[in-house]
């Protein structure tokens, strides 16, 4: 199944014609003038709405398929969330319109803040990074500030465990630190004795993901506080994997100063084919006076925006407005939805999906990478003895899963464990999917065995088969020429 | 349970597949002093029929006022379609296209994205989005002090003209890698950048220089001066472009004798609603020779094992998961649900209707600009043409009579008054296609009884 | 096993240093590199005329699934560079030690040479690192 590009659907003179109002002459000198109209295409409304819903069409998505990202949280999107975020009252909101016409959403992200605070035990919580990235930008960045601001300048070194995100060490430099790696252990853990080692007089602070990317909470966590403490640092906490957590353990109690969240992860707002996120903030008491404006404020019974005149040592702001506020919407409805003893529920039932999925696939002869560790909401299975014995490689495993219906897990990361797996469930899915997963898992595994090369064809049943990764780097081909199909 | 689809049987089956009597030993490797007893900040669960009620409520509270304002946010009519297909399941629940064969969709989407971009801006290569337009300029400043190997200081220049919060927005996301932020006045009688002003810098090592067009205060800056000027200077050239308005003026692609080097800005205007300021999409482009320098995803065609056309993200060796602490930014996301609903949006109205939609607006401005200078207390800030915003100066204080229109249902514009002293009781307002005469007369005839009551209060 | 050819020296980042006739050296990567590294999709090239200290990161090697620094085994001044890999990178995959030259440099002085491994040497660390 493959489908045209729209502009070769494109015809001189026809048009959607019900969707603009017709072309007005207009009063601008010749030199401002564009003299040749863009590419954009000419076709009708059927035309559009066709090549649109064919192209979803082959999309694999949370709504269609089993989708085990892992680190990613694929979970149910609520579809209540979606309908009452696009009330006409939200959507006609200028986001510089005077608050006494916004009282009915500055309420909600009001609240929305509360409910977070609360969640993750933190004292402050600013909604605007508009993405896990940019939530981890604002949290190093106020890190720097505070060191900044205590005349400590020097500190510029942020510990990244080895396992983590990319995201941290990129981060960290655009905050312009330094990154020093740390090393972990043969469990999984933090190697202490290497963080003890790390530490010094420059050290700003880490960055640490709980439980990590390796699938495992990390079980040193007060012990690693002491130490980054002692050392003048301050604990940053990557909430890619709060999912696992919820209700448990909060990262405020732990001992973290400051937090970025997922909420298309955690609270369940849509990925979109690959973002908006929204990577909302939360602090301890010590950066407080630095986090990213706006805040929602309160004064009496009026809720107001909080700017540079209510925190002045503000790092400033991340977006132009208020970040992705319709996702915020939608993460209030769904906790609102979930409620206080639906929050425990998700990590309760991510971990049991993840540990049963898991235990079934030690049992059918998979080598998991943490054996003698539970799993969280997620763990990692090494294909390193297949890839030797059959030459089949986690990548062909993952392909092959397409075949069977199901999205491929995470492939190769993190990228400590050889030829993994990064298997998260998420507590929305059924026991009989998780199983119908574990039997294609297995389907492949025998397969691997009987007939490799079929396995390292795949997928066969996708609108493409594999795409030349090499030939799409070597020959950049990232717009269409009009001029290459005359031609 | 909300969402979560256990029976008791199954979790009785899979607890004992695992061999523990209970959900709670699984969590047995978490210090038991940390662990937390209930959240009592959360309120209880509520069904579906209670919190539609509640956010009916809240949206109806908020209303749909007649809005005035642009400054970045932009009002427009967005087909019925757009929405109806891009929150699809398909599109909506899925993720970062990595598994390539499972998300031709998404990225055969991306790369008409990206081809519809190119051509609107004039330039080769597009990205596929950044969060939004203000931090779209401050990645593009980023990149420009890495495309720019002939400077070394940092500096880029922004005009006084460009958005204040973009302005705010680029310091606080670029800063912290020593890139220095210089803001240029403009020409205050005629609201834009003024070459005379840009001199003061003619002998400096400069990286880039910014400029909006249109700018900030609705008026068309001299984009072919400015580019040269830069150009002669070894700057480069940022732009910073509505799109709407590329329909009918000369894309960054052609200003000057070069064209700009990277254009960037604020997607919403094509098919995405205000939202509060969320979520919208910021887009970039520039020259096929800076394309390594680009941050964010970006798409390539490709073929697969059967010879099959075929989509993959490609030039990955930038980013985040595979360069780390080199990447050239730390962007993960893009903004794929907006730019899913902006391409059907482009197809939906092509080259003609997106001009029919910038024809439109400055026409309305127009029309605002006509009524509002016969109100008395009201006059117009600079003569001559503007996209679709334009300056009011009042002889009155600018705040309470945004709250007077407030209290009629009406959004009249922004208070410009803190961030440009020097225009006085400043007001920018905005119309699109999407007001009609019935509309501006009304606004105008608000406008003058809220500034006869200010000034008379005054008196 | 990888070809190592014997007139050559190395570094420890994987490069090999040619000693041409008029002093200067020829730099590239590797045949145990390029295939580490996979197919080639792009190199970035140091400039014409930059000066490069020892360990200094001077070019990229970009496959598509790693970038990796090409650090500069050696001090001096840049005054060739392999435009041909602007368009044809695989020519570091497939032929590496010839085509797929990467940058030549003048020496500020001869001694850091001696520090370089020989064949011998380089032979036995992929084998240490295998």
């Amino acid at each position: 199944m493959t489908e045209k590009l729209i502009f070769e659907s494109s015809r001189e003179g026809r048009r959607a014609t019900a969707q603009a109002p017709l072309r007005q002459t207009v009063d601008l000198p010749d030199h401002l003038r564009r003299n040749t109209p863009p590419l954009l295409p000419q076709v009708s409304e059927l035309q559009t709405v066709r090549h649109f819903t064919r192209l979803s069409q082959m999309n694999f998505s949370i709504d269609t398929q089993v989708y085990p990202l892992g680190s990613c949280t694929m979970k149910y999107n609520p579809r209540a969330c979606n309908t009452l975020a696009m009330l006409p009252g939200f959507l006609a909101r200028h986001p510089l319109s005077h608050v006494s016409m916004g009282q009915g959403f500055l309420q909600t992200m009001h609240e929305l803040q509360d409910m977070l605070k609360e969640v993750t035990g933190m004292k402050g919580v600013s909604l605007t990074p508009m993405a896990g990235a940019q939530g981890e930008f604002a949290g190093v960045a106020m890190i720097k500030a505070y060191h900044d601001a205590r005349g400590d300048s020097h500190r510029n070194e942020i510990l990244v465990p080895d396992a983590a995100h990319g995201t941290n060490p990129a981060t960290a430099v655009m905050c312009g630190c330094k990154v020093v790696e740390i090393p972990t252990d043969d469990q999984g853990d933090v190697d202490l004795d290497e963080l003890r080692k790390a530490v010094g007089p420059n050290t700003a602070g880490i960055m640490l993901t709980n439980p990590s990317t390796l699938g495992v909470f990390e079980r040193h966590i007060e012990e690693v506080r002491g130490i980054v403490h002692d050392a003048g640092g301050l604990l940053y906490y990557d909430g890619a994997n709060l999912n696992a957590i919820l209700g448990k353990v909060r990262p405020g109690d732990m001992g973290f100063d400051v937090i970025h969240m997922n909420l298309h992860k955690t609270f369940s707002t849509p990925h979109g084919g690959g973002g908006p996120g929204s990577g909302a903030v939360g602090v301890g008491e010590r950066l407080l006076p630095y986090m990213p404006i706006p805040v929602v404020g309160k004064d009496g019974d009026t809720y107001r925006w909080l700017d540079e005149k209510d925190i002045p040592g503000t790092i400033g702001r991340l977006s132009a407005f208020m970040g992705n506020a319709g996702v915020l919407l939608r993460a209030y409805i769904y906790m609102r939805m979930l409620g206080r003893d639906g929050m425990s529920r998700v990590s309760e039932y991510a971990t049991l999906n993840a540990n049963y999925v898991m235990v079934r696939l030690r049992d059918a002869g998979f080598d998991l990478a943490f054996p003698r560790r539970r799993a969280s909401h997620e763990f990692i299975v090494s294909l390193k003895r297949q890839s030797r014995d059959l030459g089949v490689s986690a990548m062909d495993f993952a392909k092959s899963l397409l075949d069977y219906g199901f999205h491929a897990p995470t492939t190769y990361f993190p990228l400590l464990v050889p030829e993994c797996l990064l298997i998260e469930p998420t507590e929305t899915e059924a026991k009989e999917d998780l199983d119908g997963f574990v039997e294609a898992m297995i389907a492949i595994l025998d397969e691997s065995a009987r007939d490799p090369e079929k396995v390292k064809g795949a997928p066969y049943t996708t609108p493409v088969r594999r795409l030349d990764d090499v030939k799409a780097a070597r020959q950049l081909d990232l717009v269409f020429n009009p001029a290459s199909v005359d031609a | 349970m909300a969402f979560i689809p256990h029976t008791d049987a199954d979790v009785r089956d899979m607890l004992q597949a695992i061999g523990v009597d209970s959900i709670d030993q699984l969590f047995d490797e978490i210090p038991q002093a940390l662990r937390v007893d209930g959240l009592k900040g959360v309120p209880e669960a509520v069904g579906e029929m209670e919190i539609t009620r509640i956010m009916h409520k809240r949206a109806a509270r908020d209303g749909e006022p007649l809005t005035f304002i642009g400054a970045g946010a932009y009002e427009h009519h967005i087909p019925a379609a757009v929405w109806e297909i891009a929150t699809r399941g398909e599109f909506y629940s899925a993720y970062t296209p990595y598994q390539a064969e499972a998300s031709q969709g998404t990225l055969q989407l991306i790369y008409e994205f990206q081809t519809m971009m190119a051509s609107l801006t004039g330039l080769d290569v597009s990205n596929a989005s950044m969060y939004d337009g203000a931090s779209a300029l401050g990645e593009a400043a980023l990149m420009a002090v890495r495309a720019n190997r002939k400077s070394r200081s940092g500096k880029i220049l922004m005009p006084r003209t460009l958005h204040p919060l973009y302005r705010k927005v680029a310091k606080a996301v670029a800063g912290n890698q020593g890139l220095e932020f210089i803001e240029v006045d403009y020409d205050h009688a005629n609201g834009t950048l003024d070459l005379k002003a840009l001199e003061a810098y003619a002998d400096e090592d400069l990286t880039a220089l910014v400029i909006p067009q249109p700018n900030f205060l609705g008026r068309f800056e001299d984009v072919d001066a400015l580019t040269d000027w830069a150009h002669a200077r070894d700057a480069q050239v940022i732009a910073v472009v509505n799109p709407t308005s590329l329909a009918l003026i000369k894309p960054p692609g052609e200003w000057g004798e070069k064209g700009a080097d990277i254009a960037c800005g604020e997607g919403q205007p094509l098919g995405v609603p205000m939202s509060s300021g969320g979520p919208f999409f910021g887009f970039m482009t520039c020259r096929q020779s800076w394309v390594r320098q680009m941050p964010g995803r970006i798409v390539g065609r490709t073929t697969d094992l059967d010879g099959r056309t075929g989509y993959t993200l490609t030039l990955q060796a930038r980013e985040q998961h595979i360069r780390r602490s080199k990447a050239t930014s730390n962007i993960c996301t893009n903004q794929g649900l907006m730019v899913t609903g902006a391409t059907i949006y482009m197809s939906l109205l092509g080259a003609e209707g997106l001009a029919g939609v910038a024809t439109a607006c400055m026409n309305n401005t127009a029309r605002v600009v006509e009524v509002m200078s016969s109100v008395d207390g009201v006059e117009v800030a600079f003569a001559g043409g503007q996209f679709h915003e334009a300056v009011l100066k009042l002889d009155c204080p600018v705040a309470p009579v945004l709250e007077r229109l407030a209290a009629e249902d009406i959004a009249g514009g922004l208070d410009l008054s803190a961030e440009y002293p020097e225009l006085g009781n400043a007001l920018l307002v905005c119309a699109t296609e999407t007001k009609s005469e019935d509309d501006i007369v009304r606004f105008g005839k608000a406008m003058a009884d809220a500034v006869a009551a200010v000034a008379g209060e005054k008196r | 096993m990888s070809n190592v050819p014997g007139d050559l020296k190395y570094s420890k980042d994987h490069e090999w240093i040619r000693v041409e006739e008029d002093g200067t050296c020829t730099i590239g990567v590797t045949d145990h590199a390029q295939a580490a590294l996979g197919d080639l999709v792009f190199v970035e090239l140091p400039e014409v005329g930059s000066t490069l200290a020892e360990g200094d990161a001077c070019a990229v090697v970009e496959s598509v699934k790693a970038a990796s620094d090409v650090y500069s085994p050696l001090t001096g001044e840049v005054t060739a560079v392999n435009d041909g890999l602007t368009d044809a990178p695989e020519l570091v995959n497939t032929d590496a030690y010839g085509e797929g030259w990467i940058y030549r440099m003048s020496l500020d002085s001869d001694g850091e040479l001696e520090e370089l491994m020989s064949a011998e040497e380089y032979l036995a660390l992929l084998e240490d690192e295998a």
